[in-house]
């Protein structure tokens, strides 16, 4: 069984005059421990697709099966608890706590999730030395570049340690060579066994992963392996450019 | 685990805008400074009044001329209350112990060329010390020989001794009260300050010497102070003293009386009643305060909400359930009034203080029943949970995606 399994999902928003497909019956299985990129026009899908795939919202029609739950149908409290222990998100803007350390943002999930403050403190220590940044974990974010920021923030998803890594235009705010840095760390933890699923518009960002799905209009236009390489290998550097 | 979180988030809220926070709960921390400051006044007050009528007794009674009620449609005559009747009373109602006039006038004392006005020169007879309890220091008080043949004595009290630096030896000294020359025959015990008032700056003369002084008509309407034989007979001595009035008196039936007898516990009941209202005044006052207040820190929250959307958009995305956000936002409202709380608190105490020390005399040091703080922290906290429940259910029911996507 896949890890995530959508079935004729769409996603409505009603605008009073028009109703707006975002997406448009998406079907879409996902195996544990992949590396897919998300591609896509503006106003293609792709935040939808994500915010359904990290639960921050239900599908308006169709089904999705994560690790064999029914997420249309749960209700607000199992969400939270899914997104919580299930879903590591990444953000764009980072989305960090302003005055607030490295490390307490990364304790920010372990909170909700009920961890005692020591087993917090360590877990978030271990996160962040993960992503390279054991020796920033007392800054703010005003003290961190762009990168380190978005190091925090993916240290952040991984310390609950979830089944899926979800990564909206990570790179976004990024120069190139900070972004290169940042899919290098992604490649890491998908070559540790992470399933990684990011949207980007970028190409060579693309071709870091192993599976490209291309939206457009709400529905997918393109499914393809980019190269052939097995699991464990460093993906990116061998796709050709 | 998350309340203690929660806590520590709320008290880093309120650090990061320290001024913010401050000014939005000048109400809360008006309206416990008010509760604070006017219990521990009221309790004062009612504590140094109750020893005072602890002082003279609960058979301790009063009767006094009651000139506003004459009657409606009687051709107005003048209401009396003298000496005579109180004679009658002694005679005719059982149970009273004793009984004496009480006349009082403002009058010039002096001795050799030292001056001083005292705060009351007052006539009275020889049953004075017991009815009111106070006893003479040295010397003694009037006897009824000097009554009977109008000497001309007096009894003093300290401060009057020490205005006219009459010495160690005050007994037997000649004064003027007035333009009567009396001789000391006795200095009373202290009594400190009540009410504001010096106890110990009185001058007494035989009742008789006192109506030479004030004048003839002084004696039309006296005051009555009497004790009666034991508490059980109060009563009965009070229908007693209203049966005899009203004989001596005419007053035909269906006519009001024209005197009041207050008996000491009545005298009790009455002050209290009058605290109690002033407390439900200033309670109104301290209501309105904290509902106040109460709007300033829904205000308050309603604008932290707006400004930590995306925060609340982010705890949602990493696992925060609603009610998760509900109690944080709703924490930091109550610890809000709280913070409110303890500095009225501390502003009340300090106002309590300063007025005690101010007012003259021996007003009893400002005290704070614990009651009253824990009215004033379940005040605050219940401001708290009433005005921060709709800002922190609005942060509560934020959608995540929308959230993380506000601006
Ligand atoms: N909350 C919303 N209300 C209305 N329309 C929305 C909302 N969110 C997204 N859309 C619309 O859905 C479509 C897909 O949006 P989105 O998933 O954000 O696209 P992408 O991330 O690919 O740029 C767009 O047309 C967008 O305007
Ligand atoms: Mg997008």
């Amino acid at each position: 069984m896949a890890l995530i399994e959508l079935t004729g999902v769409h996603k409505t928003y009603d605008m009073g005059v028009e109703k707006v497909h975002a997406l448009a019956g998406v079907d879409l299985e996902i195996e544990a421990g992949d590396y897919l990129a998300i591609m896509g026009a503006s106003g293609s899908g792709k935040s939808t697709l994500m915010n359904l795939l990290g639960c921050l919202d239900t599908p308006s029609e169709g089904h999705y099966l994560l690790n064999g739950v029914a997420v249309e149908s749960l209700v607000d409290t199992e969400l939270a608890a899914i997104r919580n222990r299930e879903i590591g998100f990444v953000f764009q803007t980072f989305n960090l706590l302003p005055r607030t350390s490295a490390l307490k943002n990364v304790e920010l999930p372990l909170i909700y999730g009920g961890q005692q403050r020591r087993e917090r403190q360590r877990l978030a220590m271990e996160a962040l030395e993960r992503v390279g940044l054991a020796d920033r974990m007392e800054h703010q974010p005003s003290e961190l570049s762009g990168g380190q920021c978005q190091r925090v923030a993916i240290a952040r998803a991984l310390v609950n340690g979830p089944s899926i890594l979800l990564a909206d235009e990570p790179t976004g705010n990024l120069d190139s060579k900070t972004s290169e840095e940042i899919m290098q760390l992604f490649d890491e933890l998908h070559r540790s066994g992470n399933t990684v699923i990011l949207v980007t518009h970028e190409d060579d960002i693309a071709e870091h992963t192993r599976r490209i799905v291309t939206l457009r209009d709400g529905l997918i236009l393109e499914d393809r392996r980019s190269g052939g390489q097995p699991p464990g290998e460093d993906a990116g550097r061998e796709a050709p450019a | 685990m998350i309340l203690t979180e929660n806590f520590r988030l709320a008290f880093e809220a309120l650090r990061a805008n320290p001024m913010r926070s401050i000014l939005t709960t000048l109400g809360i921390i008006i309206g416990s400074a008010a509760v604070i400051a006017v219990v521990s006044i009221i309790q004062g007050l009612q504590f140094m009044i109750t020893q005072q009528a602890q002082g003279v007794g609960a058979t301790f009674a009063w009767v006094l001329p009651d000139t506003g009620n004459q009657g409606a449609g009687l051709v107005a005559r003048q209401v009396k209350l003298t000496w005579a009747d109180g004679q009658a009373i002694q005679q005719q109602v059982p149970g009273v112990a004793m009984i004496t006039p009480l006349i009082q006038g403002i009058e010039q004392v002096k001795y050799r060329d030292r001056q001083h006005r005292p705060a009351g020169v007052s006539g009275v007879n020889a049953d004075y010390p017991e009815v009111f309890n106070h006893t003479v220091d040295r010397g003694r008080f009037f006897t009824r020989l000097d009554l009977e043949h109008r000497r001309k004595v007096a009894v003093v009290g300290q401060t009057v001794v020490e205005e006219l630096r009459l010495g160690d030896d005050p007994i037997g000294k000649e004064i003027y009260v007035g333009r009567i020359p009396v001789t000391l025959v006795g200095v009373m015990e202290e009594r400190g300050q009540s009410l504001g008032t010096d106890q110990d700056d009185q001058v007494f003369l035989p009742f008789d010497t006192a109506l030479t002084l004030f004048g003839r008509r002084a004696g039309d309407q006296v005051a009555l102070s009497l004790q009666a034989e034991s508490v059980e007979v109060v009563d009965r001595v009070k229908d007693g003293i209203e049966r005899v009035l009203r004989a001596r008196h005419r007053i035909p039936d269906g006519q009001p009386d024209d005197f009041l007898v207050i008996l000491q516990d009545e005298i009790l009941s009455t002050v209290n009643s009058i605290l109690g209202g002033v407390t439900a005044v200033i309670g109104a006052v301290v209501g309105i305060a904290l509902l106040v207040g109460g709007i300033g820190i829904m205000n308050i929250m309603l604008v932290s909400v707006t400004e930590r959307t995306r925060e609340i958009g982010l705890r949602k995305s990493v696992g925060a359930r609603r009610q998760d956000i509900l109690i944080q936002f709703l924490i930091e409202a109550i610890i809000l009034s709280l913070v409110g709380g303890v500095i009225g608190l501390a502003l009340g105490y300090g106002t309590g203080v300063v007025v005690a020390s101010a007012l003259p005399g021996d007003w009893p040091s400002a005290h704070v029943p614990l009651w009253a703080v824990a009215l004033a922290f379940g005040f605050c906290t219940f401001v708290g949970v009433t005005f921060g429940i709709y800002p922190a259910s609005k942060a509560a029911r934020l959608d995540p995606i929308e959230a993380l996507r506000y601006e």
